[in-house]
């Protein structure tokens, strides 16, 4: 936890309400989010009870399996789903724009992608699972499923996956969401709980955040967002209704099941509206809408490859896929730190305190400063800063600024409170900078060195040219036309 | 000299020559290098007996300032043979690489030496000329995926590292390759031997750097398996001052640490954020106390009194190491991270516990490869900076890493090295002065 995060918890606790701890939002918010509420047998590792998931407030949809132990069921279940979600996703598909690309073609991209808000992250972790026990099912021979599932299984996971990407929107938890823009006065454990993290954002009137908090801690007024039940509720009310419609399997069983799951789902569906409601009025930082073009335009890319029939997305990577993943998530998580630093001041408040980032005004500048002779003279213009932060920067380190996003600059030297830069980037080819990319004396400036400059990795070798030190080649995969379709439940 | 030394000398030796006959035989050879066990002496040696065959040869190095060690200490053991340096385009040469290598950024620009030396980094650039032989130095610090890149460059390696020392890491969370063989956070040497689980694995078996004091208490709280021992005997290195002290917390905590080779400065038990003003303040007063004192190191190599380019501070986080800096530090003495002391060498070290001050033990601080990197870059002495109470921080929080699948087990665990430390470091405590 950072020095600033710790000293709103505190401030949170000793206020009775929660701290903003961003003034901008970071994540994207879609105009028409699908919110998902998966409920889980306890003791199953992906057995579906029920889901309540819809686009409208007004309108839930609910899901139940009446027996989650029938695999027919869990099925029929899924198809369902797919009812909801396939429509709303493909829906989305239609609309597409020309993105225009330097030395490159230009290529189709949606106009909007789908967004999914599930409670939390174990709701997420079961988005995975659910996909993963869907995509490989079949629509014809043994054990065959509607043509609907494979599809719902393979979007489920392409949304599990897009969630590991820092900075992707697809798929959100709303715990993460709301904890990334407000500080409360309990634990992170707490914060995971999203009735008493709302309790602490959005107290009803007439209490405190503390007290809505404390209240929400009861299963029987706020019960638990899911996927796990109460277990309370799971042995005192879903059991036996359970274990009825096990017996007579009648519509009035079914029935009785999915009033006992819509009572404890329907409570969290309204707060889900409600944190959609409270991020939804901040203000979007700058770097939102180009994080959620690149959800777009994997959504896009996604959507292409199902188009074209591909396979469904394999159990796990391979060397060379699981490195090139790795590349891209480092490089997404390294853009998003720099872009809500630079999007926001209270985020960028955080690396002030810690020494990596600092604000001072400009005491000196010498805009036509440049270094070597000849056809070496490049230009470097110099700055000097006078800073109160605790700079705790090494000379040489490159620095990046809010003011002029793609500017560059380096520390020269730091003496007590003076910090003198030079500009080695974004200001023009020219002998002499170009106007405005230099800040004048007396100007207000930051300087952090977080950089998201893109740095293109070393390319990595084609999956069949895998080398000896990780195991060579895969062996082709022949999909055996008679292989047992067994089950697999990992 | 003493009479087992040449005994010890010639295990060490012996090491190095079944090393070498195994080269031609397999396709890969790893050498486990436990600290200053001569580890960059070995990769000097194998590179001249591979440059002798007259087949072209790749070093890969991790970081520019390893690939710069690695040419000065080539040009002055194997002065015949031709060196190249690849780098990047903003590389700027040092003084002791001048004229010692040829160096360029692509590697047609260097001509055609015997010996072309790079980072891993840069070598995944270079082209798609393959090479017969490799030497991977600092194999165990370099990620797999970076292997992966370079691999292809290649017919057969030398993969030579010290396992004990700081595992790899990444900014993002990589649970999803947990268990893979190919998991690209893991080592390069762990995929290597995954995958290819004949390889023959030697281990350099005598620590040249640790003095008697301090081999092992390290080799046994990082290396249980495979320990290794001193190349010197116990009371052949001392460190003595020539300059009287004032009887201070300070001074006894350095005479503790004269005498015995460890001292633990204790604070009292407090929670602190990171940058501990107090701890930060007793390390930096700590290192100019130790200037002033004047300490002269007796060891197998002569007396030579210890300036401050031999005395490092190491701490676990960048942010206390900008806050010892800025608390005053003397001019020349080295102040650094875990990540950056890896593979260097002072007479004396002053670190700052990571686990000093702390409320809880996290996966990071527990990590053993952490505390063994601080504890073992001394020839002389080490003073341990720490805040009362960790042996209680680590009883309270035990290890509760997730157990994966197909995932190896890893000794040492870093919870029970930490504990082995601080059960030696408490024999030699000295109590901090009581602030004013």
């Amino acid at each position: 936890m950072s020095t600033l995060a710790a000293l709103a918890r505190l401030r949170a606790v000793h206020t009775g309400a929660a701290q903003r701890l961003a003034t901008v939002r970071h994540c994207h918010l879609s105009e028409r989010p699908m919110v998902l509420i998966p409920l889980r047998l306890a003791g199953e590792a992906a057995a579906p009870l029920a889901a309540m998931a819809g686009t409208d407030p007004a309108r839930p949809r609910l899901l139940v399996v009446p027996q989650p132990r029938d695999r027919d069921l869990r099925f029929a279940f899924a198809a369902e789903l797919a009812e909801i979600l396939l429509p709303y996703i493909e829906g989305l598909q239609k609309a597409t724009e020309t993105v225009e690309r330097r030395g490159a073609e230009p290529f189709e991209r949606c106009v909007d992608a789908p967004q999914v808000i599930v409670p939390n992250r174990s709701a997420v972790a079961f988005v995975q699972l659910l996909g993963r026990s869907t995509r490989f099912r079949r629509a014809e021979g043994e054990y065959a499923v509607h043509p609907s599932v494979p599809v719902l299984g393979r979007w489920l996971t392409f949304l599990a996956q897009r969630a590991q990407y820092p900075g992707s929107a697809s798929l959100l938890a709303a715990t993460e969401a709301m904890s990334l823009h407000w500080a409360t006065g309990q634990s992170a454990l707490e914060d995971a709980n999203l009735a008493s993290l709302m309790g602490w954002i959005d107290p009803p009137p007439g209490m405190t955040g503390a007290e809505a908090a404390r209240e929400a801690e009861d299963p029987l007024v706020w019960p638990p967002a899911g996927p796990a039940t109460d277990p309370g509720f799971d042995s005192e009310v879903l059991a036996p209704a359970i274990r009825a419609y096990a017996e007579t399997r009648s519509d009035r069983a079914a029935a009785r099941v999915g009033e006992a799951v819509r009572s404890q789902l329907e409570p969290t569906w309204r707060l889900m509206w409600r944190a959609v409601g409270l991020l939804g009025a901040l203000p979007a930082g700058p770097g939102v809408a180009a994080r959620w073009e690149g959800d777009r335009a994997s959504f896009t890319g996604f959507a292409a490859q199902l188009a074209e029939g591909g396979p469904p997305q394999p159990k796990r990577d391979g060397a060379v896929g699981a490195a090139s993943r790795l590349a891209r998530m480092e490089r997404a998580q390294a853009s998003y730190d720099a872009q809500r630093a630079y999007d926001d001041p209270l985020v960028m408040a955080g690396h002030r305190l810690t020494g990596e980032a600092f604000t001072g005004t400009v005491l000196a500048a010498d805009p036509d400063h440049a270094e070597g002779e000849g056809r070496g003279r490049k230009l470097r213009p110099l700055l000097t800063v006078r800073t109160s932060d605790p700079v705790r920067l090494a000379a040489g380190t490159r620095l990046g600024t809010p003011e002029r996003r793609g500017q560059q600059a380096e520390v020269v030297e730091i003496t007590g409170g003076h910090v003198t830069l030079k500009i080695v980037k974004g200001m023009g080819r020219g002998r002499t900078a170009s106007p405005g990319s230099v800040p004048e004396v007396g100007e207000r400036v930051c300087y952090a060195a977080l950089t998201d400059e893109y740095q293109p990795p070393a390319s990595l070798p084609a999956p069949e040219d895998t080398p000896w030190t990780h195991g060579g080649p895969p062996p082709e995969h022949v999909p055996a036309v008679e292989e047992p379709d067994e089950e697999e439940w990992a | 000299m003493t009479v087992t030394e040449p005994a010890t000398a010639r295990d060490a030796a012996a090491v190095v020559e079944a090393v070498l006959a195994d080269l031609p035989d397999h396709r890969g050879v790893v050498v486990d290098s436990p600290p200053g066990a001569g580890k960059s002496t070995l990769v000097v040696r194998a590179a001249g007996h591979l440059a002798a065959t007259g087949e072209p040869l790749m070093i890969i190095a991790q970081t520019n300032e390893q690939v710069d060690d690695l040419i000065v200490r080539m040009a002055a053991e194997h002065p015949g043979v031709p060196l190249g340096r690849l780098s990047a385009a903003d590389y700027s040469v040092p003084r002791r690489v001048m004229g010692k290598a040829s160096i360029g950024t692509k590697l047609p620009d260097l001509g055609d030496p015997a010996v072309v030396v790079a980072t891993a980094d840069k070598w995944a650039w270079a082209g798609d000329r393959t090479w017969p032989w490799a030497i991977v130095d600092e194999a165990y610090q370099m990620r797999s995926d970076k292997l992966l890149r370079i691999a292809g460059l290649f017919d057969r390696a030398l993969f030579v590292g010290d396992p004990g020392q700081l595992d790899p890491f990444s900014i993002v969370d990589g649970d999803r390759w947990a268990g893979l063989s190919w998991d690209p956070l893991q080592s390069a040497v762990a995929v290597l031997l995954r995958h290819n689980p004949g390889l023959p694995v030697h281990r350099l078996p005598v620590s040249w750097r640790l003095p008697a004091s301090a081999a092992p208490v390290v080799s046994e709280a990082f290396y249980p398996y495979t320990g290794f021992r001193a190349g010197t005997l116990p009371g052949e290195r001392r460190l003595s001052f020539a300059a009287g002290g004032m009887r201070t917390a300070y001074d006894r905590a350095l005479e503790e640490a004269a005498v015995s080779g460890w001292a633990l400065y204790e604070l009292p038990n407090r929670h602190t954020v990171r940058t501990d003003a107090e701890a930060v303040q007793a390390v930096a007063v700590l290192a100019a106390r130790l200037l002033q004192r004047a300490p002269v190191a007796h060891s197998e190599r002569g007396e030579h009194p210890v300036t401050a380019d031999r005395v490092a501070i190491g701490a676990a986080h960048r942010d206390q190491v900008a806050a010892i800096q800025a608390a005053g530090v003397p001019e020349g003495v080295t102040v650094d991270t875990a990540n950056r002391l890896q593979g260097r060498e002072y007479d004396v070290t002053i670190i700052l516990h990571p686990l000093s001050g702390r409320r809880d033990a996290t996966a990071f601080h527990l990590e053993s490869g952490r505390l063994c990197v601080l504890t073992s870059r001394h020839r002389h002495a080490c003073v341990v900076v720490a805040r009362a109470g960790i042996p209680e921080l680590l009883d309270a929080h035990p290890s509760a890493e997730p157990v994966r699948l197909n995932v190896p087990v890893k000794f040492p665990d870093g919870w029970e090295a930490n504990q082995a430390v601080l059960a030696h470091l408490a024999a030699h405590r000295v109590e901090a002065a009581p602030l004013r």
